[in-house]
């Protein structure tokens, strides 16, 4: 287990978040950890708990309730993704999801921006590995291929090389100097993201980076059911049989996006946000238990 | 068969007909994407090492390997000849790839030996080996030179540092994976 004095400063660290989110005039809310029926997501596994299964993000929930007429809400909620493990990754793992109705994802990278200053300035930020202070790197995918990659963009995707050299080459130079957005990602990499409306084929969302580590994914939502349905059932496709099953639709959901013009969301892995305040370099050491097999 | 999902640290797959023993292991997955392995990998037999990143559909082969417990015989020049201790059997292995676990062989040792295809590749020695002291200098009590060690040679031919109290004809225990001196062993 974690020693008393690191827990205390876990402990320091949920209240700064809570803090801020509560400063911003954000509701706290809690949604089902166990749910009937997840986004469709060919690249999560989810780990089934009987007739359920265990969150992998509170997304669904969250969007419902900003349908339901709630303008700012945050969640800090354990998630679960099966077979991910590995020294920045946890099977059960501590996500922070916020949302905001009539905003856009450059409200949400300002609000990155406050958050960790603020949670900084409360715990210290002499472990951090970067400055949070000044304004943060903003970086287009396809400037970061160009820069980086030995593929572009478009190669990179045709070829099926984009997660490896985005993982090898790309992601190791973001976040080095000051906190990095890489943005932009091109459309079918954001299943449940707004089109940017001067170029359909780019999505609204981001990705924030420090030390070449990624700590949270955020977008512009989609809200328009028709499509965010269509973009489930490529998905869907995307998936074997076995898991794709019958091709539920998550119904309520896609009626709560009818009830949103606009929106923007996003979700933040506090054990790795954490880890780097801490000035550690493995999210097992941070968490108070580590994962099974590493507790020594 | 073995899934991407099960490579891990000191895991063994067969790649080109090859055993690898995996020996940095790396999970990576960006947002959204797919699961990505990294695995820096030792080849078994020849030693060459490189480095890949798997994706989630690959699949792996179990090598063929075994172990058998072996009891050391004697060496003819740089063949060291092995016992099975069940079926008696008798094979050797080179002194190339014994490397430094030569030093710590005694005749009727037991340990084990890694088969691959039915050809020994490896041995693991015992943690703790007790050797004789076959050459040291004498002790001198009172000995004012301020030296915390000296060099001794055991019965296998190999040389280390000891406490300076350790004399000629005693046994030592040497521990294996360091090469170095534990203590004294009174029989």
């Amino acid at each position: 287990m974690l020693d008393p004095k690191r827990l205390q400063q876990r402990a320091a660290f949920f209240r700064a978040i809570r803090s801020f989110f509560h400063g911003q005039g954000f509701l706290e809310v809690d949604t089902p950890i166990r749910q009937p029926l997840l986004i469709p997501e060919h690249n999560i596994l989810p780990v089934p708990s009987g007739t359920h299964s265990l969150q992998t993000s509170p997304e669904l929930y969250m969007k419902r309730l900003l349908g339901g007429g709630c303008e700012r809400i945050f969640q800090i909620c354990p998630c679960f993704r099966k077979e991910e493990r590995g020294r920045l990754h946890l099977e059960e793992f501590m996500m922070l999801e916020w949302y905001r109705r009539d905003a856009d994802y450059l409200q949400l990278m300002q609000d990155c921006e406050e958050l960790v200053r603020a949670v900084c300035s409360d715990l210290g930020s002499a472990g951090f590995p970067v400055s949070p202070a000044g304004e943060w790197e903003r970086l287009t995918v396809r400037e970061a291929f160009r820069r980086y990659a030995s593929l572009s963009v478009e190669e990179a995707l045709r070829t099926e090389m984009f997660d490896l050299q985005l993982v090898e080459e790309v992601e190791p130079h973001l976040g080095q100097k000051k906190p990095t957005f890489l943005y932009e990602y091109p459309i079918q990499l954001a299943s449940l993201a707004r089109p940017k409306k001067e170029d359909p084929q780019l999505a609204e969302r981001f990705e924030l980076y420090v030390a070449g580590i990624e700590i949270a994914n955020g977008f512009s939502e989609l809200t328009d059911p028709v499509a965010q349905r269509a973009r489930f059932e490529e998905e869907y496709a995307l998936m074997d049989e076995e898991r794709a099953g019958n091709r539920k639709m998550p119904e309520q959901f896609l009626a709560a996006l009818e009830r949103i013009d606009s929106a923007a969301g996003i979700a933040l892995g506090l054990d790795r946000l954490f880890m780097l305040i801490a000035g550690e370099t493995d999210v097992n050491r941070v968490v108070t238990f580590p994962a099974a097999g590493l507790d020594r | 068969m073995l899934a991407a999902s099960d490579l891990r640290k000191g895991l063994k797959i067969q790649i080109d007909g090859q055993p690898y023993i995996i020996t940095h292991f790396e999970f990576s997955k960006p947002g959204k994407g797919q699961s990505l392995y990294r695995c820096k990998m030792r080849n078994m037999i020849t030693g060459n090492q490189f480095t890949q990143t798997y994706r989630s559909n690959e699949k792996f082969e179990k090598p063929a390997l075994e172990e058998r417990k072996m009891q050391y015989l004697y060496n003819q020049g740089d063949e060291f000849h092995f016992m099975d201790t069940e079926n008696y059997e008798q094979t050797f292995i080179t002194r190339e790839q014994l490397g430094d676990n030569v030093r710590f062989l005694q005749d009727n040792m037991e340990l084990d030996v890694l088969f691959f295809d039915d050809k020994p590749i490896d041995v693991t020695l015992p943690i703790f080996v007790n050797l004789l002291v076959t050459v040291a200098e004498p002790w001198v009590k009172g000995d004012t030179s301020g030296n915390d060690t000296k060099p001794v040679t055991v019965e296998t031919g190999y040389e280390l540092q000891v406490p300076p109290f350790v004399v000629e004809g005693e046994k030592i225990q040497i521990d294996t994976r360091t090469g170095a001196y534990v203590t004294r062993v009174k029989e």
